[in-house]
Order: C-alpha cells, then sequence, then structure tokens
C-alpha cells in the first residue's frame, strides 16, 4: 500500500456516512488476542519479537482474509508515516512509538486494521462509519475465526483469551463508539453524562483513545470490563447506551437553536469566520472551531459546507496530514501557517458569495 | 474525573485491597504522589519493599510485609517474570502467569471486572491430520517458552545432550500444534471436555 494514496482517501471513520452520523462518528470493536508459544510483548527478546512478527505476518496473509490485506512494517516506517496512520485510526500512538518489530494489516476500505507486536501480539480492529457496532462485530467474528484457525491464541479455560494486562482479559474486547457532542459541551451538561456513564462502568476517552484528552468536542464511549460478559452482551451494553446519549444531545441542541439562536448562530459563524480567514492556526483550534462548524451545519445555520468536508478536514489538517500533503517536513510554526493556507483555500472554493477572499 | 482530594483532573487511579474490602482512588498526580508516599512510609523501612510503582502501586491482599516480600520474589518457570515486576510494570511476562499467581491474580481480576470465570467464545480449534483433538487451553503450547530457556541454558553449558532433548520436546509440541495451515484445520472441532493441566 503506497501510504501516500491514503492521504488522498478519507478512510472510514470520517466519511461521514452510515445510520446516527450527524452525533456518531464511527463505531468501533476490537478484539487483543496473543500467540500461545509466546512471551508477553513487553517480556520478548528482540529475536522472539521478530519470530512472532513473522508468524503472525506469514499465518494472517494465508488467511482468507489475507487477500484483502495490505501488510505494512512499522518499524521500517519514517516517524511522519507512522503518526499518518495515528492520525486515521488504523494503529495506535503507542504502536507508533514503541521499538522493535512491528507491523499493521490493512483492508482497502481501512475499516479493518490488524496491528502486530503492539501490548498484545494482535490486536484486531474493524471500523464502520456512523452507529453500526453490531455490523463491525459481524465482521471482526469473521476475520477472528479465520485467524484463529491457522493462530493458536493464547486461551484459559477460566480466564478466557489471555491478555498481557488483565484489563483486557477474558474476551479481549473493547467496543466503542466515537460521537460528536458539541450541545453537551456548550450545555455543560457533558460531566454529568459521563459520571453517569462511569456508573455503568463504560469509559469516556478522547480522539485518539486511552490517555488522550477530548478534542474538538468529540468522545469515545467504551466498556471498561472484558470478564464475565460474552461479547455480544458488551456489544449490547455499549450499544444500548448510544440512543440514549443522541436523544440527550439532540435536546441540548433543539435548546440551543429555541433559546439562544442569536447566541449560537453567533457561535458557529465566528468560528467559521476564523476558518476562512486565519492566516496561522494550530491543529487544536481547528479541531475545535470545525467541531462548532460542524454542529452549525448540522442545525442549518451555515448552509454552504458538506459535512463530508469537515469531516475531512478534521483528518487532512492533523501534523502528519498537512506535511504529506504539502509534500515537506514543516516545523510547528510553519505548519500553523500551512495549515491556516490550507483551510482558506479550502473555504474559498465554496460557494459562499461572502467569502473574504 | 476529578480527584477526589481538590478540584483537579483525577490521573491516577488507584485500586487498594484490603481484608474483605476493596477501595479505590482517583486522585491527580500532587495527591498520588502524597498518597503513595504516606503508604511506602507506613510498611516501614524494610529493605524488600517494593517501590510504589503507577496504577498497580501498593497492592496489599492482607498479606503481612513478609509474606508480601515472598510473594514479589515469586518467578514464572516460563518466562521468568516476578511479581514484583508484574506489580511495577502492570504488564505480565506470558500467558502461563494467569496459571502461576493465579491466586494472586483473582482478587485483582475479580475488582477490575466483578468477575473470575470467561463466559464468552472460545477458538475453534481442529485436529491436524493424524493427531489427536487440540484442548481448549494453550498451557502445553504455553510450556515451550520455558522449554526454549532451559535449551539455551543448556547449551550455555555446552550440555548438548539435555540441549538436544530440549529442542525435540519443542518439537514435538509445536508439530502437534503448528502445522495446521488452514486448510486442514478449517472443520471446527468435536464438542469434547478438555483435560487441562
Amino acid at each position: 500500500m503506497k501510504l501516500d494514496s491514503l492521504t488522498d482517501a478519507v478512510g472510514e471513520w470520517l466519511r461521514g456516512t452510515g445510520p446516527e452520523s450527524d452525533i456518531v462518528m464511527s463505531s468501533r470493536v476490537r478484539l487483543a488476542r496473543n500467540v500461545a508459544q509466546y512471551p508477553f510483548v513487553s517480556r520478548m527478546s528482540e529475536q522472539d519479537r521478530a519470530e512472532a512478527e513473522r508468524f503472525l505476518r506469514e499465518r494472517i496473509a494465508a488467511a482468507p482474509v489475507g487477500s484483502q490485506l495490505e501488510y505494512i512494517d512499522v518499524g521500517r516506517l519514517e516517524e511522519i508515516d507512522r503518526q499518518l496512520l495515528v492520525e486515521r485510526q488504523l494503529i495506535s500512538r503507542e504502536h507508533a512509538d514503541a521499538q522493535g518489530a512491528r507491523g499493521v494489516a490493512i483492508d482497502g476500505l481501512e475499516q479493518v486494521s490488524l496491528m502486530i507486536n503492539e501490548e498484545d501480539h494482535l490486536r484486531i480492529q474493524c471500523m464502520h462509519s456512523g452507529l453500526d457496532l453490531r455490523g463491525a462485530w459481524e465482521q471482526i467474528k469473521v476475520v477472528d475465526d479465520q485467524i484463529g484457525r491457522v493462530v493458536p491464541y493464547a486461551f484459559h479455560p477460566r480466564w478466557g483469551y489471555l491478555t498481557a494486562c488483565p484489563t483486557n482479559v477474558g474476551t479481549g474486547i473493547r467496543v466503542s463508539v466515537m460521537l460528536h457532542l458539541p450541545a453537551l459541551v456548550i450545555t455543560r451538561q457533558i460531566d454529568k453524562v459521563f459520571r453517569s456513564l462511569h456508573k455503568i462502568s463504560l469509559a469516556v476517552r478522547g480522539l485518539y483513545g486511552e490517555g488522550s484528552q477530548a478534542m474538538g468536542d468529540f468522545y469515545q464511549i467504551s466498556n471498561q470490563t472484558t470478564l464475565g460478559k460474552t461479547e455480544e452482551e458488551l456489544v449490547e451494553q455499549v450499544g444500548d447506551v448510544v440512543p440514549v446519549l443522541i436523544d440527550y444531545e439532540r435536546r441540548a441542541r433543539e435548546f440551543l437553536v429555541r433559546e439562544t439562536q442569536q447566541n449560537v448562530h453567533d457561535q458557529v459563524s465566528r468560528a467559521y469566520g476564523i476558518l476562512r480567514t486565519a492566516q496561522t492556526i494550530t491543529a487544536e483550534e481547528t479541531m475545535q472551531l470545525l467541531s462548532r462548524v460542524r454542529m452549525g451545519v448540522l442545525l442549518g445555520l451555515i448552509g454552504d459546507v458538506k459535512i463530508a468536508d469537515i469531516n475531512s478536514l478534521l483528518v487532512r489538517t492533523q501534523p502528519a496530514h498537512l506535511q504529506k500533503l504539502r509534500g515537506v517536513e514543516l516545523d510547528t510554526k510553519d505548519r500553523n501557517i500551512e495549515r491556516a493556507r490550507y483551510l482558506r483555500r479550502h473555504f474559498e472554493g465554496g460557494t459562499s458569495p461572502a467569502s473574504p477572499n | 474525573m476529578k480527584c477526589q482530594q481538590c478540584d483537579k483532573q483525577a490521573v491516577f487511579h488507584i485500586t487498594e485491597l484490603e481484608t474483605g474490602e476493596v477501595r479505590e482512588l482517583h486522585l491527580c498526580e500532587d495527591h498520588a504522589r502524597t498518597y503513595l508516599n504516606q503508604s511506602e512510609a507506613a510498611e516501614g523501612d524494610d529493605d524488600e519493599k517494593p517501590a510504589a510503582g503507577g496504577l498497580t502501586g501498593p497492592l496489599t491482599v492482607g498479606q503481612t510485609a513478609d509474606e508480601l516480600a515472598l510473594l514479589d520474589k515469586k518467578a514464572c518457570p516460563m518466562c521468568g517474570i516476578t511479581f514484583f515486576e508484574f506489580r511495577n510494570q502492570g504488564r505480565l511476562g506470558c500467558p502461563h502467569d494467569y496459571a502461576h499467581f493465579e491466586k494472586e491474580l483473582e482478587p485483582l481480576i475479580a475488582n477490575i471486572h466483578g468477575a473470575t470465570q470467561h463466559t464468552g467464545r472460545k477458538p475453534e480449534r481442529a485436529a491436524a491430520e493424524g493427531t489427536a483433538a487440540r484442548p481448549e487451553g494453550t498451557e502445553e503450547l504455553t510450556s515451550v517458552i520455558g522449554m526454549r530457556r532451559s535449551m539455551q541454558e543448556a547449551i550455555a553449558c555446552e550440555d548438548y545432550e539435555k540441549a538436544r532433548e530440549s529442542r525435540d520436546a519443542i518439537r514435538g509440541i509445536e508439530d502437534r500444534w503448528l502445522c495446521g495451515t488452514g486448510r486442514d484445520a478449517a472443520t471446527p472441532k468435536a464438542d469434547t471436555p478438555t483435560n487441562e493441566t
């Protein structure tokens, strides 16, 4: 796979289609698996790592799903290319920053990714646009079965699939949805929502998973426990709460339009104005402003922008994408200038008669 | 989540296990440091006492300091990790740790998941042509991790007889487990009870 071709496509999670895609950006299921005959990754010698990487790579290639996958040797990538894969949510930041033999197999639609030698020997991920946890689960089950027939997954009758960290043991499943909740943030109800999610043992994380900050009102909701319930029950546990959150966010959006129409219109227009005219802008500010514009479009307050465009800007204005698109490496200061230029150029192409450029 | 002692974001989530009691703490960096220093001081100046380490921090399952020190030295015969190392890193060393440290891990896992028995999917295992059906559990295959270590040790001591024995034992197990290529392993195994070691 030519990594450069990735920058031209948008990728599954930002396609902006699928059920409830005004609020649910993407649905994701991942499975943690280990190969029984090797120590866990943090305890591997360099030789173990290389052997396990080759073992998994070859066996995955031989599985039926293998023919649809492209293998990338992450250990040999430049830092910027690793960063690009992180920004597209195809590998984790930990996987990008790790040392030694490791890789990722990705399908052409960027729905399926299999990370080799992350925290566990194998992390299978399946991501669908919009709210489609069931679809993602059905797809990952097939991939897991196919690989499970040729790879002896470490398994114990009592503890289930054995993982490097006991927090993942059992099913090894993490079911998550990425939600865009700007109205709950503006109306300051978001903390209350999160507290009630914690009570039913669901975790809330930022855009890029564990330890990452919530940027631009995007949040990941996922299950916290992996043992004692079946995979289906855990998919349902997350799936059941999503309609409730969608309803809260919709009501908050309606409230904003009804009670503070002028105010919210002013806010999204200002956000739009900055994006179209700024001369230098950070990734964080861009994300925040794009989030507000996204809400403005969905509320009918901004007419000439497409949701798919906003989604694509969310990823293309991030550091590695920006540099790949420009074709040169840039330092932070120059990236901020290039980012502002990219945004201006993008919105100039729009049909807004009031375009200031 | 906010720190339980102040308004800052909680970044340390500590679970204390005391006899019959589970206590959860959510603290910011500053308060976590104060807390961890306190509990370290409370354990006295025992040289064997573990450093307060990250999320798995001070784990007390109702043991005395001596028992804890002993437990910390208990090492997995396969990968060699000690419980002390696991407590510091929060990551286990190999699949066998779940069997070797089962007693110690059980309260920890019960606390994380509220359960101690897997009820989800199981791997479909099929016997390769001409061999017996493989069990559900993979303890046997994981034992090659330890065999590889003893083979290397034997080579280092120039005990080639022993090294050859280990090598043959490893080959036997790997042949039984790894020869399926997908084509001959396509049929799910019969629903037989497993004989787990």
